[in-house]
């Protein structure tokens, strides 16, 4: 195994449409994975993440254990990549932030259609959320952004092609914008 | 207020301002003040009548600062919030009127009929600090003022009936010059221009070596004669009375005890260009202005200066309608200002074409500052030699600069292009000076090092703000104000400076908060280049240069604040579980997080 690219990922606040958008480079995973190991993945059901050369993030950061987590990462991985618009921008999860955290919860709990014994949940089990869902290079360096939501699976692999090849990072306009 | 009576209102104004949807701003504007805002039923009658979309008027209405869809109180008040004015204890006056009256600030209260918050500067800077009740200016608002204030609001008294002395406006002019000091006899530079003709006129303009007095300093003559030669039908003469760049108050006294010879400007440019038709655009902040520049532009067409057959001659015809801005700084920009003539959102235009091609309604146009009409007024009767007998080779003639600050004589200044920013100081009175902003937030930053600079085109060039800071001042205060404007001027047309804008204010807000990095400075220097490089117009590329000039020339300031750390988180992250630790009322280790960086 030795000598292979270490890489990890993991979804924050994301909707694993990113890891989707990842596998969807078809099999070029079989190439891919000639060249890299993979650490903490979603794939590989690894669930602490160990010294690695590349991290991929997916989502944003909502709660005390994405902190956590995005921390971990940032600890372990050379590399740290936002993948994707959550990662970068908040995304989807971060519309709750132009309200009141008591109102999302009260929203989803106490008055949400069908609810019985209205109350906010609280139990250690479950991680705090933070007052506003934020991108993560809010909370870590980041290496690399790649837009998308998803990133298109092309992109992914040209990035990763190119990473392990020692090339600039260089994308062609269609695969990061997409008016 | 009844749907009926803002329809008839509506239909009142629409009378008024010919049913024109380039005048959609002056009814709008003109409904903020009588309604309070600008009711529904209103709007959807002011489509309908202008064959306009609803959301046309709605996006107009968003807009501007001073037009509002839900009513304000009969006091609406609004302070200044330059820096200059908080130097001068605005901010502390506001709160003081807060607390005694038992309002929030930003807020407004239903008993008392009072909306309270802040504006951009308002141009009183040598008279602060400053607010607007209901578009009207008062100054000096000492704390004994802003107690009586607190009573007469108590009482509800209205504000026509505030004692006069409060809405005093001083000239304070401390040093005049040739463009001050020499008497323009009414109606001088037109008998100039009617002895002389266009042509010879024109070269002794451009002899005189005139340039714009509003920022950009373009040539004066060349501008004219652009647009004489356009293809274009009636072309259009437009002054540009906007004056919005903080600390900038010279426009306002010309415009006070000056007007006739600005009107005698845009007269002699309209017979040049051979314009019928003119604007003066004066920014809401100066409503004040209004009615005297009305009874000004009378006086001149009782006298035969203005309107048809100007001093019997019926090829000069030409009058001066005034529109007002209503609170966006952008609007000074001129395809902005021309936009906002038209009755739309004040988005500055892609140029080209130039307004001197297509402006006003497609029409030529001309737009040029006050003070730039003024001197060319004064040129066309003293010739291009008296012009030049003052500045340098390529910066000629005076300048007026409009000082506020830490110096015992803030007030007016003209000076000769070439004046050092020493010997301002020293006139004014400066002392223990540490740094001196001029042109505005979107200006430079000069310290003490740079004081041998002088006031030129090729220099230090300026619009006319002239913001003087001593040591006392912590000056990361005048940054982050002028960072906090920008952010609040954007007008949200293009992502560099949209984003750009709240993104420095965000940096910066970490670095005095004691968190950021040198990894911030860096983006910080990385996004004002962004900015600076690929903006759509002047407000977006100057943004950032308060931040760019301070971290350039006052190191310090930031160097100081920094840690020593690679990295920090833009936020306190554990103080960010705050509220969720509230509502479950957890405090197991789970429900902390470690601050910090990684
Ligand atoms: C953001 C911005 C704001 C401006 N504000 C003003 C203003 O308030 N007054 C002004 O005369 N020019 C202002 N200008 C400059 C005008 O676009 C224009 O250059 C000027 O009115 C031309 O007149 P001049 O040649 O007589 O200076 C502004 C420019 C920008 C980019
Ligand atoms: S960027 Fe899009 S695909 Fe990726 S996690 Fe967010 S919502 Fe899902
Ligand atoms: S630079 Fe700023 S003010 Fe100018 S068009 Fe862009 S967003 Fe508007």
């Amino acid at each position: 195994m030795s000598g292979k690219v270490k890489v990890a990922t993991t979804s924050l606040a994301g909707c694993f449409g990113c890891h989707m958008s990842f596998l969807d480079i078809d099999e070029r995973l079989i190439a891919l994975s000639e060249l890299v190991e993979f650490d903490r993945t979603p794939i590989t059901d690894i669930k602490e993440v160990g010294p690695c050369d590349i991290g991929l993030i997916e989502g944003g950061v909502c709660n005390a254990e994405n902190v956590e987590v995005l921390k971990e990462f940032r600890r372990n991985c050379r590399i740290l990549v936002a993948m994707g618009a959550c990662a970068i921008n908040g995304g989807i999860p971060a519309m709750r932030n132009s309200f009141d955290l008591k109102e999302c919860l009260e929203e989803s709990y106490v008055h949400g259609v069908g609810v019985e014994d209205p109350q906010i949940p609280s139990d250690t089990e479950i991680p705090l959320l933070l007052n506003k869902v934020h991108p993560i290079h809010e909370v870590v360096k980041i290496d690399y952004f790649l837009p998308g939501c998803p990133p298109p699976a092309d992109t992914i692999w040209t990035f990763f092609e190119q990473l392990l090849n020692n090339q600039p990072v260089e994308f062609t306009y269609r695969q990061i914008h997409y008016d | 207020m009844s749907a009926q009576t803002a329809t008839e209102l509506s239909d009142l104004l629409l009378k008024q301002w010919n049913r024109d949807p380039a005048n959609l701003l002056q009814i709008l504007i003109a409904l903020q003040r009588d309604l309070n805002h600008i009711p529904n039923e209103a709007i959807r009658y002011l489509a309908s009548e202008l064959s306009l979309p609803q959301s046309v008027v709605e996006g107009v209405i968003g807009f501007y600062t001073f037009l509002h869809r839900q009513p304000r109180g009969h006091y609406d008040l609004l302070f200044s919030d330059n820096i200059t004015d908080q130097m001068q204890g605005s901010r502390d006056r506001a709160q003081q009127l807060a607390t005694a009256l038992n309002v929030d600030l930003g807020a407004t209260s239903e008993d008392l009929g009072l909306s309270l918050g802040y504006t951009s500067c308002i141009g009183m800077p040598d008279q602060g600090p400053a607010a607007l009740i209901n578009g009207k200016t008062l100054t000096r608002l000492s704390k004994e003022r802003m107690d009586q204030i607190a009573d007469l609001i108590k009482q509800q008294t209205p504000v026509d009936q505030w004692p006069e002395e409060f809405f005093t406006v001083e000239d304070n002019i401390r040093r005049r010059d040739i463009l001050l000091d020499t008497v323009l006899d009414k109606g001088a530079a037109l008998t100039s221009y009617l002895s002389q003709g266009p042509d010879k006129l024109l070269d002794e303009i451009e002899r005189s070596g005139l340039r714009g007095r509003g920022g950009a300093g373009f040539k004066t003559a060349l501008k004219w004669r652009f647009c004489r030669e356009a293809k274009g039908e009636d072309p259009v003469v437009v002054c540009n009375a906007d004056e919005g760049e903080p600390g900038t108050f010279k426009d306002r006294v010309l415009l006070q005890s000056y007007a006739d010879r600005l009107i005698e400007g845009m007269t002699l440019c309209a017979a040049i260009i051979g314009a019928s038709q003119g604007f003066i655009y004066l920014r809401g902040e100066y409503r004040y202005l209004l009615e005297p520049l009305q009874q000004e532009l009378q006086k001149r067409r009782d006298s035969g200066l203005l309107g048809s057959t100007i001093q019997g001659h019926a090829s000069l015809d030409f009058d001066i309608e005034i529109h007002l801005g209503a609170g966006a700084y952008i609007c000074g920009e001129e395809s902005a200002l021309i936009e906002s003539l038209e009755g739309k959102r004040g988005i500055p235009r892609i140029r080209p074409p130039f307004p001197v091609t297509q402006g006003y309604l497609g029409r030529p146009t001309v737009v040029n500052n006050v003070e730039t009409f003024i001197a060319a007024a004064m040129i066309a009767d003293n010739g291009a030699d008296w012009f030049r007998s003052r500045g340098t080779s390529e910066s000629t003639g005076t300048k007026l600069l409009s000082i506020s600050g830490d110096c015992a004589r803030p007030g007016i200044y003209e000076y000769p292009f070439g004046t050092s920013i020493q010997t301002i100081l020293d006139d004014c009175d400066a002392t223990n000076t540490q740094a001196v902003q001029v042109a505005g937030p979107a200006g430079m930053t000069l310290p003490a090092s740079e004081f041998n600079r002088v006031i030129a085109f090729d220099d230090v060039p300026t619009g006319g703000s002239f913001m003087v800071f001593d040591h006392s001042r912590n000056m990361l205060e005048a940054v982050q104000n002028f960072a906090d404007f920008f952010v609040h001027e954007s007008c949200g047309f293009c992502t560099p400076c949209r984003v750009g804008t709240s993104l420095l204010k965000k940096r910066l807000e970490k670095v005095i908060a004691g968190h950021a990095t040198g990894m911030d400075l860096e983006k910080m220097i990385e996004i004002g280049h962004l900015m600076k490089t690929s903006s759509h117009c002047g407000l977006g590329t100057t943004a950032a240069n308060p931040i760019l000039d301070t971290i350039e020339k006052f190191p310090l300031l930031y160097d100081e604040r920094l840690k020593t750390t690679s990295f920090e988180p833009a936020f306190d992250l554990n103080k960010a579980l705050d509220e969720a630790r509230e509502i479950t009322g957890r405090t197991d280790p789970g429900a902390y997080v470690e601050g910090g960086g990684v």
